[in-house]
């Protein structure tokens, strides 16, 4: 109605404005041709017949790239046109709302839309005549499931503490060595490779066979090695390779060290850069006084870095409750290794059986809430972020 | 060790200079032989695994599958060394479709979510609404949400719409994931730059959406990269989000669900497998390597993706 009122009080001006609105249309409309018919042209497989496939795959991937990255712009290039082609009134209202929707929206379908869903699946969802916690009731009394949750316990009572126990005595330590940003890339790089493909490394790693052959994998040549030397003291019988992914309970404490090892580049990287942030003016009186470098990095390093220790352990942990490709990728869940995490897809995709699918989810939010709080109240003491 | 040090200032300043000689100053005691073992030792420990998939990749299958990788370090001339793997599975595996389905799938998933996030971003730093701080206090909790809450209900919806095997679909659940993080990112940056530059750009007749492509975006680049950085490889490493939305059929499975498919069927073809984890590992790191400052900084101010 605000509408109608700014346009006959300035008469002149509706001339402009009719042009301003028919432009933004135009350009509306130009842009939703675009993605349909780009998208339609990803969607249908015959659009590249004739061509070779490498080609029609690289010609796929520059349209679907294109359109992903320049659609997105056009939205809300037009989605502004529109609003700045409305009295002003009206768009100094709708402004904000154009800047910040889109964002609610996707997250509103994403996040909230779905975990609303998956709480309300999993009390309504029930096998037949259970009530609304028959899943729970269910999942707390199967064995498997007290299984899945006593290895996540492990998985969390280990990989963070460990994981911030050694980047934390690399961070100090590298801090005194003359090539220390080159150790450091060392340790950070595994950063960058997926669960996925250190799952493939450390497949590697504990790779075996069966005695008498050459192992394959270094864990276990330097373990019949080693063993080779205690068997001729006559420390050991024998010596047997070890199959440290089916062994129960080490395969399990196998799977953590491909955690810590991919964690600890990260715990690493934080923590140097708090120990550096430590005023030089503490560790220096400290030195006057002639504490030892060990007594300045247990009594004056770790207890101001406490807050990002915090961050590290918490942050960690988060990741560790949620574990998953690992696990899925190297044992599959088998040989007493699986997880909520795993426990959830299987539940989902092998048994189709969404109330506890749903029903795991719900267990691993519950588990990560007051982690997480703790995590993001530490950041807000920081003052980092928001 | 010191002495050397002092005496070659321009070997110094090549790995740490100044920060080394005022340490120096401060009275550190020199690196003991205990610290230089133990770092040694972790160093071993975090770089052995990778080194020896990637000579392994080097290796023919005979070798790869009977004797350790370290046998051909220490005989390098008694190695049948081949680039035979790599060329294997990049032609006759489905590897070469996986890697361009893995750029299909991370760049739009990274550009999107930023694009997303940083309008976002500037309207809850500077625009008056109402609602506003409701809206980013929602949007910022839900970084306490596990992605597998999301799972079941958008299986549901991806699979009544037909989004399921999309690319777009896909494109859209990474948005959605990354989100939460990247407006914590983005308004954190946004949120401090100076008040007179808006002013001034509104005194000269800009309108908030062109202050924010010309002013706020450029002036947002760093913030932008680490977020992009972390995004892109957290996109490309995936492999639940993909397994899940976009599946395993050859014409758009990812790297990641190509490796493990390799790890289930052929986990016994060694050599394949290395191949084709370093195909997959090649991007990432390159970005990573080459950008790695702004990924630490990413990481400083978003430890706590969800």
């Amino acid at each position: 109605m605000q509408k109608e009122d700014e346009t006959d009080v300035h008469a002149t001006t509706s001339n402009q404005l009719g042009v301003k609105v028919v432009r933004a249309l135009l350009v509306a409309a130009a842009t939703f041709t675009a993605l349909w018919f780009g998208l339609g042209i990803l969607s249908d497989p015959t659009a590249f017949a004739g061509t070779p496939p490498y080609v029609s795959k690289v010609f796929q991937a520059l349209i679907a790239i294109v359109l992903g990255v320049a659609g997105i712009w056009t939205l809300f290039y037009a989605g502004n046109t529109l609003i700045e082609a409305l009295p002003d009134k009206a768009t100094e209202f709708l402004r904000p709302y154009l800047f910040v929707l889109p964002a609610v929206a996707v997250v509103g379908l994403y996040l909230i839309y779905p975990t609303v869903g998956t709480i309300a699946t999993s009390v309504t969802d029930v096998p037949e005549g259970g009530g609304f916690f028959s899943n729970y009731a269910d999942a707390f009394t199967n064995p498997e499931v007290i299984l899945n949750l006593r290895n996540n316990l492990i998985w969390l009572l280990i990989a963070p503490a460990v994981s911030v126990a050694i980047g934390l005595v690399f961070a100090g330590l590298v801090d005194r060595i003359r090539l220390e940003s080159l150790a450091k890339s060392f340790v950070f790089m595994p950063l960058a490779i997926s669960f996925v493909g250190a799952a493939v490394i450390w497949k590697f790693v504990y790779a075996w066979k069966p005695a008498g052959q050459d192992q394959i994998g270094i864990l276990n040549a330097l373990w019949v090695w080693a063993g080779g030397f205690l068997v001729d003291w006559g420390i050991l019988e024998d010596v047997e390779p070890i199959a440290w992914l089916q062994q129960i309970p080490l395969n399990t404490l196998a799977l953590i060290a491909i955690m810590i090892w991919l964690q600890v580049g990260f715990a690493m990287v934080i923590l140097s850069a708090a120990i550096k942030g430590v005023p030089s003016e503490l560790t220096e009186a400290a030195r006057i006084d002639g504490a030892s470098e060990r007594q300045i990095f247990f009594r004056i390093t770790i207890p101001t870095i406490k807050g990002s220790l915090l961050v590290v352990y918490t942050t960690i942990a988060i990741a560790v409750l949620k574990v998953f490709d690992i696990i899925f990728v190297t044992t599959g869940g088998n040989f007493d290794t699986s997880v909520v995490a795993v426990r959830m897809y299987q539940e989902m995709f092998r048994f189709r059986n969404f109330g506890q699918a749903t029903t795991m989810a719900v267990i691993l939010l519950v588990a990560v809430i007051p982690i997480m709080v703790v995590n993001i109240r530490n950041l807000r003491r920081q003052g980092i972020g928001a | 060790m010191t002495v050397v040090a002092d005496k070659e200032p321009a070997a110094q300043t090549e790995t740490r200079g100044p920060k080394r000689r005022k340490r120096r100053k401060d009275g550190t005691e020199k690196a003991g032989w205990l610290v230089r073992l133990t770092v040694l030792l972790i160093v071993l420990m975090w770089t052995l695994p990778t080194l020896g998939l990637l000579i392994n990749s080097f290796r023919d299958s005979v070798e790869s599958s009977s004797t350790g990788w370290w046998t051909s370090v220490l005989n390098p001339l008694a190695t049948n060394w081949t680039m035979g793997n790599y060329t294997t599975v990049l032609t006759s595996g489905g590897l070469f479709d996986a890697l361009i389905n893995s750029l299909i799938v991370t760049i739009p998933a990274t550009v999107i979510p930023i694009t997303l996030a940083a309008f976002a971003a500037y309207g809850f730093a500077w625009l008056r609404f109402r609602g506003r701080s409701l809206l980013f206090g929602i949007l910022v909790g839900l970084l306490v949400v596990p992605l597998q809450l999301s799972l079941v209900p958008l299986l549901q919806v991806y699979q009544g719409t037909g989004l399921t095997g999309s690319f777009v679909g896909i494109w859209l659940a990474h948005t959605g994931f990354g989100l939460p993080l990247a407006v914590f990112i983005l308004y954190g940056f946004i949120s401090q730059l100076p008040k007179d530059l808006f002013e001034s750009a509104f005194m000269d007749g800009a309108s908030p959406f062109t202050a924010f492509t010309k002013l706020v975006l450029p002036l947002s680049v760093p913030a932008l990269a680490s977020f992009a950085i972390f995004q892109f490889l957290w996109v490309w490493n995936d492999f639940l989000v993909a397994l899940v939305f976009l599946g395993t059929s050859s014409d758009v499975a990812v790297l990641t669900i190509e490796l493990a498919s390799i790890v289930g069927s052929r986990g016994e073809a060694y050599h394949l497998l290395t191949a084709a984890a370093f195909v997959s590992m090649l991007i990432p790191l390159v970005v990573f390597l080459s950008l790695q400052r702004y990924f630490v900084r990413g990481l400083l101010a978003g430890s706590v993706k969800g």
